[in-house]
């Protein structure tokens, strides 16, 4: 009976709405709006499970389908439906809006209804860049979710926030324009925009190439991949702590979707043939930014190198499947493939509790510095068992979803090379080595200075929303299989695509 | 004795209604004392409402024409006199504080602005070369006369000279092309006009092409493409910006039909050779325009810039030379009309202690006193940007459409890079408004009419409206050229 309900609507436009009525409650009432936008974000939380319950784990067709004519003159139309790569997350993007409500509670004082509104109206685009099966449509969320964020790091964000917050903007704006030639491009040849045509489109090497490279700049700034990934660090540091935790969960996401969704599918020969290009930036992430994030000063920094190392894997997971395919060997492939999606999930996560760990600290000692902290352990014992718990999970030890994707991509690069898989493991010393080393320099040892030692431990609220996340990364760490289930048949059947050629 | 052919005049009422009620406003308004000055403005409004309703009234199913073939009335002209009709209501209640605040609110105001609307309708209705440029000089001298309207402004007296003598320059090239081509074939009917070149094209191009050159630099320099754009930020800054918001939308809408009937309905057989002069006028005006509005200060001059580049985007539409083609060009003219009137509008209710408020700094921290306006220029801004789900968003899809359709993918990859260029001084003024702190000592205050409030809302939501929804208008856009 689920199936006849129209669920995605109701999943993207409940937010909207709720942050239009949030947005409309004014300034002058903020526990008002605070608790309009908890109950929003909570009621589109549970609308989505149903998602997740009532999905069908026996097929790789889109489920939940909407269709309905839109714009008639360039036959647009208003299709949507999921299947196992974005049903987990839009799960996660749900998830993750509940905790950034909740964590945001009493830390902004300033323009309260605006900023819940802000996060409430994302959520929505967000949700609707998942669930859109129609390119255009698609193109619409992708691009409207930048505005609130735009406005969110401009707004409530630190000194340097309008240098970040232009360079956000601008970054990912030219690399979508070259994706929207692109689709504009497919549709002369299909006369639709429907993601699905798309993928049966016949295109030669060289229409493939330019179409592939169009998609690449649009996600690789998103994911973002080495070396366009210079926005995140600036992103992440001046954007308040909610900003941050939606950026690293959910935005980045985007890339990594859109690889599955689109380039791998509609462009197959163009992505066998320039793999190399991929492998390459990705190892580059994994190695050179890990690297990077070990001499960072600013733990939100540090955090945010850390995330682009980590999504190295996932678009590693993503584009080795070529050189396993080479060897023949499909379950290496898809081994790989659901590698790279488990660490999309898992990063969403782990990076979006360690941004929340870092705003515990910056809203009680007003730096971010690692060298204005030691000894927290001494003053803060409860959110230091947290802050380890999550630092370990990000360096990946076995028994927390962080070990999960990194395990399955490492296992599945030996099929194709000794030495991809060889740097790729890298990350778990560097991994290891950049996160340890800040706790070991914020949270342990001696107290350093006085303002360290009248710091209060977590209170109720935070208590909360860190228990909530580190309970999700526990249980995707020992039992991932649920997650794995539902999108097994969906990724068996992106294999068979991405290996017959459309030449 | 050649009998005399009795006109139909039916499919030129709206014009006539037009004209009698400017002529009753002339007078009426003389005979009113200043503080029934309202009552003018109720009268252009009426003026308007009933030439748009005579509109509707005879709007035919295909296409009518009379008085000879010169004067046409089809689905195109229908649609573009409603949006013209519609844009000066809207800039004629924006502009009403303003013209009371510096002290020229007269009645005469309103009477140009109704006679240029009236040279508006004859450029679009008008088929042939003498009719077309009677109309754009009916347009243009009122629009010399608004102005210099404020005549104690130097800055206003200067560019009202400015514009005049550019602008007889331009029409004198374009009756100088307009002449050739009278004298290649012997007619000034445009029906005629093109069955002529039809055949001479194959046996004397040469000169077409020539005459053809003059007709595209006159139209380059009423549209203000680059490089005949040096008048327009001149323009656009000196005026009363009671002025820069009649300039800056519904002529842009005249000039886009004028180049329909002069270009596409009259000179379609050389399409070939007017889309290459268009390509360069395209890229050279989204280049110039976006790059050098980066560096403005002033926010009418800004906006000139931003026109420049999107009269580019208007071009590329044109150049693809299909229907589609056209449709997605009239679309963008339309919609950009209504941004431009949002963003001028929004300009012209603010009011520094003091001064008229025109920089962009005088913008600084909007949000904090007044959200919602601030809201209403954002969404003006972000659509010209061409940001879902804004209409501009949409304008721009069309347009780009279009031209890959004909093979210009690197034209449509040029036309986004530079419209990336282009976001960021639009992202400018939202970070001036949503990021700055107000200027100290300096608040920004607001006439709260009502009647202006509740208009420039909803002239603002129906960009986000049409940007969801842009089925209906978009269809009637398609209709024109079907």
């Amino acid at each position: 009976m689920y199936a006849e309900w129209p669920y995605l609507t109701l999943v993207i436009w409940t937010p909207i709405i709720g942050g239009i009525l949030v947005l409309f409650s004014g300034d002058k009432n903020p526990s008002g709006a605070r608790k309009i936008a908890l109950l929003f974000s909570i009621i589109t939380f549970l609308l989505t499970l149903p998602l997740y319950t009532q999905f069908n784990t026996d097929t790789h067709l889109m489920q939940f389908v909407e269709r309905r004519s839109w714009i008639d003159t360039f036959n647009i139309e208003y299709f949507l439906g999921i299947d196992g790569i974005s049903m987990p997350l839009i799960l996660l993007t749900s998830f993750t809006t509940v905790i950034v409500v909740i964590s945001s509670w009493e830390v902004i004082q300033y323009r309260v209804s605006q900023y819940m509104a802000a996060f409430l109206i994302m959520e929505g685009f967000m949700i609707g860049t998942f669930a859109s099966l129609d390119a255009i449509l698609f193109y619409i969320f992708f691009e409207a979710m930048l505005i609130p964020m735009f406005l969110v790091i401009g707004i409530w964000g630190g000194a340097n926030r309008i240098y970040a917050t232009l360079k956000f903007f601008l970054y990912t704006f030219i690399g979508s324009v070259l994706m929207l030639v692109a689709l504009i491009y497919m549709y002369n040849q299909t006369g639709s925009f429907a993601i699905l045509d798309f993928h049966h489109l016949r295109l030669s090497l060289t229409e493939q190439i330019l179409i592939f490279l169009a998609f690449l700049v649009a996600f690789a700034v998103k994911v973002p991949m080495w070396p366009v990934h210079t926005w995140l660090p600036d992103a992440h540091v001046e954007a308040p702590t909610g900003g941050s935790v939606i950026l690293a969960a959910i935005m980045l996401k985007m890339g990594g979707y859109g690889f599955l969704r689109f380039s791998l599918p509609i462009t197959p020969d163009a992505s066998a043939e320039l793999d190399w290009l991929i492998i390459t930036m990705s190892l580059t992430a994994v190695v050179y930014i890990g690297f990077v994030a070990l001499v960072q000063q600013d733990m939100k920094k540090l955090i945010a190198y850390s995330s682009i190392a980590h999504m190295g894997f996932v678009t590693l997971g993503f584009f080795i499947v070529f050189r396993i395919m080479a060897g023949d060997d499909a379950q290496g492939s898809i081994l790989a493939l659901e590698g790279g999606m488990v660490q999309m999930v898992s990063h969403g996560f782990i990076s979006g509790a360690m941004f929340l760990c870092v705003g515990v600290m910056y809203d009680r000692m007003h730096s971010r510095q690692i060298a204005d902290y030691g000894g927290v352990v001494n003053t803060m014992p409860k959110f230091a068992a947290f802050m380890v718990f999550f630092a370990m999970a990000n360096a990946g030890l076995p028994g927390t979803s962080g070990f999960v994707g990194e395990f399955m991509v490492i296992l599945a690069s030996f099929k194709a090379s000794f030495w991809i898989a060889f740097l790729a493991a890298t990350t778990l010393i560097l991994g290891a080595a950049y996160t340890l080393w800040m706790v070991k320099r914020v949270i342990f040892g001696e107290v350093a200075n006085d303002k360290v030692k009248a710091l209060t431990d977590i209170n109720k609220r935070e208590f909360l929303f860190l228990s909530i996340l580190a309970i999700a990364v526990l249980v995707l760490g020992l039992w991932p299989d649920p997650l794995v289930e539902v999108m097994h048949p969906t990724i068996e059947n992106l294999l068979n695509h991405i290996t017959t050629t459309k030449l | 004795m050649t009998e005399f052919i009795h006109p139909n005049l039916l499919p030129a009422l709206p014009e006539m209604v037009m004209l009698l009620m400017t002529c009753l406003l002339l007078v009426v308004d003389l005979f009113l004392p200043q503080e029934k000055r309202g009552f003018s403005l109720l009268l252009a409004v009426l003026t308007l409402v009933l030439t748009a309703m005579a509109v509707i009234a005879v709007a035919p199913v295909d296409s009518v024409s009379s008085f000879g073939g010169s004067f046409v009335l089809d689905q195109l002209a229908v649609t573009l006199k409603l949006a013209i009709c519609l844009i000066c209501i809207l800039v004629f209640v924006y502009s009403r504080d303003y013209l009371s605040d510096h002290r020229i609110y007269k009645g005469e105001y309103y009477v140009l602005g109704l006679f240029a609307t009236l040279g508006m309708m004859i450029m679009i209705s008008a088929h042939s070369f003498l009719l077309i440029y009677l109309g754009l000089e009916l347009l243009s001298l009122s629009l010399y006369a608004m102005i210099a309207f404020n005549r104690n402004s130097l800055a206003a007296s200067e560019s009202a000279m400015k514009y005049f003598v550019l602008g007889a320059m331009a029409s004198g090239l374009l009756l100088y092309g307009i002449s050739i081509f009278y004298g290649i074939t012997g007619t000034l009917d445009i029906n005629q006009l093109s069955e002529v070149v039809r055949v001479k094209m194959t046996q004397n191009p040469v000169p077409l092409a020539f005459a053809l050159t003059f007709i595209v630099v006159g139209l380059s320099f009423k549209l203000g493409a680059v490089p005949f754009h040096m008048w327009l930020p001149d323009v656009y800054q000196g005026s009363p910006t009671s002025v820069t918001l009649f300039i800056g939308t519904a002529p842009k809408i005249a000039g886009f039909a004028m180049a329909i009937r002069l270009l596409v309905d009259g000179l379609g057989d050389l399409q070939a050779d007017w889309s290459q002069m268009l390509i360069v006028l395209a890229v050279a005006s989204m280049a110039i325009g976006n790059i050098i509005a980066i560096a403005q200060t002033n926010f009418k001059r800004m906006l000139a810039y931003s026109t420049i580049s999107h009269v580019g985007f208007i071009l590329l539409g044109l150049l693809a030379g299909t229907a589609n083609g056209f449709a997605s060009a009239m679309f963008y003219t339309i919609t950009y009309a209504l941004t431009a009137a949002v963003a001028f509008g929004v300009l012209i209710i603010l009011n520094r202690k003091g001064a008229e408020a025109e920089n962009i700094s005088d913008l600084s921290g909007l949000n904090d006193s007044n959200p919602w306006y601030a809201a209403l220029l954002a969404i003006a801004m972000f659509s010209m940007a061409g940001v879902p789900p804004t209409v501009g968003f949409y304008a721009k899809l069309s347009v780009l459409q279009s031209v890959v359709q004909v093979d210009l993918v690197w034209l449509a990859v040029l036309a986004v890079l530079f419209s990336v260029i282009g976001l960021f001084y639009y992202l400018r003024i939202i970070k001036v408004m949503y990021f700055d702190k107000p200027l100290p000592d300096q608040e920004i205050t607001i006439k709260q009419a009502l009647d202006v409030k509740i208009l420039l809302s909803a002239n603002s939501l129906s960009l986000l409206g049409l940007g969801i929804f842009p089925s209906a208008l978009m269809s009637y856009c398609v209709l024109a050229f079907s």
